[in-house]
């Protein structure tokens, strides 16, 4: 796999996380889930992975806003 | 996919168990609300699974196999309903969260003072450390028969022997063994045993329950109906209402029974044999690879079939999304609810990378797995 920049979104909980997939899906917002890189937290758990371009970043936004708490976006090499 | 995550859940479950499940789930009454032919086979179904179990665990109570939504509530009543504010508990390092958080709590919000037996970097854990720490007073060890993480089976019958020599109680998380390998109560010398029903016995999520030892005393944590002793205004004395409020999973732990007699009908040893084959298997192909470190390998230790290990540096979340992604092979990445263990294994920055291997498990899933991490360890260390 590839390295590069991507945008990852984590959340406040699983609940967020799945929730944001469903809307990004519903709204085709490019990304996917991926286990919590460790360069934010070695914790369990879920993050959106997405290119990390102000695109991506607005559609993200608009499809999950209202819906999701987001805990942090962060512009990772991957 | 290949799915080698069965130390969070087994992904398969025997057919029987399935058909058990649909038939109460076609039609069933309620265990111990009534007592219409309906309602007698709801609990003619709940019976059967406290004897399977209580088979199963070498346990002469069945009524005393209590069930619960999963081992993290067994715990939780078993720790909460023994320990006392001020009280002394020893607990290891290896244990999940499910064992650290309520003690967490007890020592936070009531006095408790915990002790930790240490892991040794290579996943050793020391009888002598249990010594040192049980103290004449000590009220409770809680131990788990295997780490969730490096699936080490550590010396419980020892660890007993020496808390029950000081007068304390022996709670056993038996999560990563119930089905894995023989689990004895007596033989452990566990006065509590909390067990999940979801990992290697095969049966459904949602179901799990705590074994209570004769003249054990547990407070209970849940009050409720128990459709029995109604006019009373606590909780029953009496197993299992004791401790049981509410109504039972009934479907759920239909599934459970008819999974603990596929275990016992297949025999315990004979899974134990095909599950450490398939670990030493792997073991053996990943150690051969650059870069790549396996965790908790003393010599002396004996493991269910868990291995926890890294790519050189590279963050356990990306192997394990590699492997997801690219090779259809579920693992998990992170700390796995157990950070004291990761802590000593000197992995709570990276995490790590745990694959674990269940009753249906092939041979080529796991060369297949081999042949992955060979790929991403030459591309990636």
């Amino acid at each position: 796999m590839e390295r590069g920049v991507f945008t990852v979104v984590t959340f406040k909980s699983t609940f967020d996380a799945i929730e944001a997939e469903r809307l990004c899906k519903e709204h085709e917002v490019p990304g996917r889930i991926i286990p919590l890189p460790t360069q934010v937290s070695a914790d369990c758990g879920l993050a959106w992975r997405m290119p990390p371009t102000p695109e991506a970043r607005a559609a993200f936004d608009e499809a999950t806003a209202g819906h999701v708490r987001a805990a942090g976006y962060y512009d990772l090499k991957l | 996919m290949i799915y080698l995550n069965n130390a969070a859940t087994s992904e398969r479950k025997p057919p029987c168990v399935v058909e058990e499940m649909l038939r109460v789930l076609q039609g069933t009454g309620s265990s111990s609300r009534g007592a219409s032919e309906d309602d007698l086979s709801a609990a003619r179904t709940v019976i059967g699974a406290r004897l399977a179990l209580a088979e199963l665990f070498s346990f002469d109570h069945p009524e005393r196999v209590v069930f619960a939504q999963n081992a993290t509530l067994a715990l939780n009543m078993a720790i909460l309903g023994t320990v006392r504010p001020g009280d002394h508990v020893v607990t290891t390092a290896y244990e999940h969260n499910s064992v650290l958080r309520p003690l967490n709590y007890l020592a936070r919000e009531h006095g408790v003072q915990v002790d930790f037996v240490p892991v040794a970097p290579d996943g050793s854990i020391y009888l002598a450390d249990v010594k040192r720490l049980v103290t004449p007073g000590t009220r409770l060890v809680a131990v788990t028969h295997a780490s969730n993480l490096t699936g080490a089976i550590l010396p419980v019958g020892e660890i007993a022997r020496i808390a029950h020599a000081a007068g304390a109680l022996v709670l056993v998380d038996a999560s990563q063994t119930a089905g894995a390998l023989p689990v004895s109560m007596p033989a452990l010398g566990a006065d509590l045993l909390a067990f999940t029903g979801h990992k290697a016995l095969m049966g459904p999520q949602g179901t799990g329950g705590l074994l209570v030892g004769e003249g054990v005393q547990v407070a209970p944590l849940l009050h409720g109906g128990t459709g029995v002793h109604s006019a009373l205004p606590d909780q029953p004395d009496d197993y299992p209402e004791h401790l049981e409020a509410g109504t039972l999973n009934t479907p759920g732990i239909a599934g459970l029974g008819r999974a603990a007699r596929f275990v016992l009908e297949t025999g315990v040893e004979a899974i134990r044999a095909q599950e450490a084959a398939l670990r030493e298997r792997f073991v053996t192909g990943v150690r051969r690879l650059p870069g790549v470190v396996v965790y908790g390998l003393a010599d002396r230790l004996e493991h269910v079939p868990t291995v926890a290990l890294n790519v050189g540096t590279v963050d356990s979340a990306r192997v394990a999304d590699r492997l997801a992604y690219e090779f259809g092979i579920a693992t998990r990445a992170g700390l796995h609810c157990a950070p004291r263990a990761h802590e000593a294994l000197g992995t709570l920055g990276q995490g790590a990378v745990r694959f674990s291997f269940g009753y249906y498990t092939s041979q080529d899933d796991v060369d297949a797995a081999v042949a992955a991490l060979a790929q991403i360890a030459a591309e990636e260390a």
